[in-house]
């Protein structure tokens, strides 16, 4: 397999700009092969075999090659398709969404906080209000992690203090002193009555109160039903939302424990601690 | 087998890895038999058929149990305040009690004398009638597998349905039966185990799994009672006995005539920071329930692999193998219910991975050479390249082979990817049946040379092994506690520490007081102390 990034000059020359327009290699440049594999709902049939035959020329594969038919359980047909697509990708017009911190590994993320803070970063972790559902926070806080990477238990140079559920907003500030944390995680799952929406505020408006800007802890919320776009309306620095795994979440910390305290959400419409948010 | 070693051990050595694994256990053991929980006192109360959850969902062994504590405390245990309930007319039935006490109607007092005595006797036959009907599942499995025929051959190939949706998971069941499956296993939802009860009904929606239940499991069952018949062959069902409701759900096991629990004596507390003194007083208990339930346990070594270096950390899997089969003897469990695990987690980037992994996956099968092991295929080094991920289950199936592994969890290319589609489960199927078909027998004519690289490998590994179960029962802490709670404490397994005053359930732990009474622990004892003489 040769390296994706290593694909040959497109024939046609007449984008020269910073993109490139490229089609699939398959042994020969330009003759944009893809291979293809799917079970259909029904039985194996030579009608089985047109079908899957129909269903690539429709996704624009022309010619299709179905090299590969079985039966798989009752009334199920898998196949692998070979075939030709003619659609053009220009790379200039690809849109990706950047993460504004770089992924580490366990062993990077340790290293980070060594040479940077010189002690653990402390996290305090917790899932406030009536909700019992600590499958979030667990997943990320737990060894046993999720999405098999481990939680950031497994990373040595970071403290977990999981609180649990059903944790009230105060007890969790106390917490957070107490445990002089770095970073405070709140995981909700019930959206009923928007109360994971209330609950964050709540939460990010008590954070406020209670500490200078300077010296609050970073404040995450995670949750299936959270937008990640809703951090500055929530007064939270960190919105992550469903599928989120440890590794993300411990690097985005250590990307802002090492990267100075400008703590602050972007936004400053925060009702109430809007005077205090001068960053250091 | 165990005349002469294809590996070169010498006998004594493993003798003196069971005597250390006995002596670092047994008073772990002690320790158990002196405290209980409040999820053995539920299982109690479940053996004595008390099951349903009031309005909010709270099953009512915890709100009987609740009250119960309040008033006479735990240390005595539940059954003499409840059945001493029962014998005044308090209620005619344990529901009714459990909805009386929750209402703030009935008070509970520990009775004595002849009230001590009626309340025991009540206890006693109300508990023995949940054990009789374990026993009666244990039998019926039997009598199924006798008329309807049993796996054909070994390794029995495992595979996992977790959609969330017990309705949802039982056409998937049945359907992987149909396509190969001995053992069917139902993943429980994410973070079951850090409930501290037993949800309750058939449940539609889980965390990338389905809730253990009772009525979950009843269904699943006799929808697998369907297909075995429908076969020819029984197949057996897989649920977890593990977090803070392991004795509970242990019991409902029993009593539903589950096959196979997950069940590993520190899983708990390592990787769940489940407190240490109610991990191992449950799983006593949940242990001794599978003895006599006729079920099989997995246990759960792989873990230790995912979350160290598999070449490293191959010691930890041989030291947790042996102390997981002196507590599973000890609570009464048999050479065939031991699916001690392991995995093929080592980075295939590693030279020599393949032989690595044989070595060690030779050294549990010449360890224990009667009990069925549990043998996992590769998930930390499954990237996403399935044709990689193919290759690598055959290699993994390959040693699964080549050391007549029990149990053999099928590998899916599409781990890390996506939950297994029908595809993927076919395509693994035929995996494995290839290679069982080109080369199950091949452990016949392979006998690593006495000196090679794979013998030395598996000595080098139990010698490490005796050397952490020598260290483990040397360690000490300040308070005095056994030594195994000392090397927990201070993280002698992994990164973990996990110190016996910390950690989640240990509000739920009592030590026992004089005149501790649980009917279900004394039958479960005595028939240890049979099993014994």
């Amino acid at each position: 397999m040769s390296d994706p990034t290593d694909q040959p000059r497109s024939g046609s020359a007449d984008q020269p700009r910073s993109g490139q327009i490229v089609r699939p290699y398959g042994d020969t440049t330009g003759d944009g092969m893809v291979q293809l594999s799917f079970t259909l709902p029904i039985e194996h049939s030579k009608v089985a075999e047109g079908a899957a035959e129909q269903l690539a020329n429709k996704m624009g594969m022309d010619p299709a090659l179905v090299v590969h038919a079985k039966p798989m359980g009752q009334g199920f047909t898998f196949f692998v398709v070979y075939g030709r697509v003619s659609h053009l990708v220009d790379t200039s017009k690809v849109e990706v969404v950047e993460r504004d911190f770089p992924l580490l590994t366990p062993k990077e993320a340790n290293a980070a906080i060594k040479q940077s803070l010189r002690r653990r970063l402390v996290v305090v972790g917790a899932c406030i209000g009536t909700d019992a559902h600590t499958v979030g926070i667990d997943a990320i806080l737990n060894i046993k992690g999720f999405a098999g990477e481990k939680g950031l238990e497994y990373y040595r140079e970071i403290k977990v203090v999981n609180l649990g559920a059903q944790v009230s907003v105060p007890e969790l500030v106390e917490a957070a002193r107490t445990e002089r944390a770095d970073a405070v995680l709140v995981s909700q799952v019930v959206t009923q009555r928007d109360a994971h929406l209330l609950n964050t505020r709540e939460m990010s408006a008590a954070f406020r109160e209670a500490y200078p800007a300077a010296s609050r802890p970073l404040l995450v919320v995670g949750g299936p039903r959270f937008n990640e776009g809703m951090a500055a309306e929530l007064g939270v620095d960190r919105v992550f939302s469903r599928g989120t795994t440890p590794g993300e979440v411990a690097s985005y910390l250590v990307h802002r424990a090492t990267h100075g305290r400008d703590g602050a959400p972007q936004s400053t419409s925060s009702i109430l601690a809007a005077p205090k948010e001068k960053a250091s | 087998m165990t005349t002469t070693s294809r590996l070169g051990i010498e006998a004594t050595d493993v003798r003196r890895a069971r005597t250390l694994a006995s002596e670092v256990g047994q008073p772990i053991v002690d320790l158990a038999r002196q405290h209980t929980t409040v999820s053995v006192e539920r299982a109690t109360l479940r053996l004595a058929g008390l099951a349903g959850a009031d309005p909010d969902g709270t099953p009512w062994v915890n709100r009987l149990a609740d009250v119960v504590r309040a008033d006479t405390g735990l240390e005595h245990g539940v059954a003499l305040p409840v059945w001493d309930a029962m014998v005044r007319g308090e209620a005619e039935d344990l529901m009714t009690l459990a909805q009386k006490a929750a209402a703030g109607s009935v008070t509970f007092r520990l009775p004595e004398g002849q009230d001590a005595v009626a309340a025991r006797a009540a206890a006693r036959s109300s508990v023995g009638a949940g054990i009789a009907r374990v026993d009666r599942q244990r039998a019926a499995r039997e009598q199924m597998i006798a008329t309807v025929g049993d796996a054909p051959r070994k390794p029995w190939i495992y595979l996992i349905v977790a959609t969330g949706d017990i309705h949802e998971d039982i056409p998937q069941a049945q359907a992987a039966a149909r396509e190969g499956a001995d053992v069917i296993a139902v993943i429980r939802s994410t973070g079951q185990s850090l409930l501290d009860f037993v949800p309750e009904g058939a449940t539609r929606e889980g965390f990338a799994g389905t809730y253990a239940t009772q009525e979950n499991f009843r269904l699943m069952r006799a929808a697998l009672d369907e297909t075995s018949r429908e076969l020819g062959r029984y197949v057996r069902l897989t649920n977890y006995a593990s977090g803070l409701c392991m004795p509970e759900i242990a019991a409902l096991a029993g009593l539903e005539r589950l096959d196979m629990m997950l069940n590993d004596s520190m899983y708990g507390i390592l990787f769940r920071d489940i407190n240490p003194i109610r991990t191992f007083v449950d799983q006593r208990f949940s242990r001794q329930v599978h003895a006599r339930a006729g079920i099989i346990i997995n246990t759960g070594e792989d873990n230790y692999l995912t979350t160290a270096d598999a070449v490293e950390a191959a010691h930890t899997v041989t030291t947790s193998q042996l102390l997981n089969e002196f507590f599973a003897k000890e609570a009464g469990l048999e050479d065939w219910q031991l699916g001690l695990g392991h995995a093929f987690e080592i980075d295939p980037e590693v030279p020599d991975s393949f032989r690595l992994e044989l070595a060690h996956a030779m050294l549990a099968r010449e360890l224990f050479p009667d009990a069925p092991l549990k043998w996992m295929p590769p998930t930390r080094h499954m990237t996403g390249d399935i044709f990689r991920g193919y290759l690598l289950d055959g290699f993994f199936n390959l040693v699964g082979a080549l050391t007549g592994q029990g149990i053999l969890l099928v590998g899916m290319m599409t781990e890390a990817v996506v939950t297994p589609w029908i595809s993927d489960r076919d395509l693994a199927l035929q995996n494995v049946r290839y290679v069982m078909n080109a080369a199950g027998r091949l452990h016949e004519d392979f006998h690593p040379a006495p000196d090679g690289f794979i013998a030395d490998r598996a000595r080098h590994v139990l010698g490490e092994a005796i050397g952490l179960l020598e260290q483990i029962r040397d360690d000490t802490d300040e308070s005095g506690d056994p030594p195994l709670l000392a090397a927990i404490a201070d993280g002698t397994f992994g990164l973990m520490k996990r110190p016996a005053d910390k950690g989640r359930g240990l509000d739920g732990v009592a030590r026992k007081a004089p005149g501790y009474y649980n009917p279900a622990t004394e039958v479960l004892d005595g028939e240890n102390l049979d099993g014994e003489s």
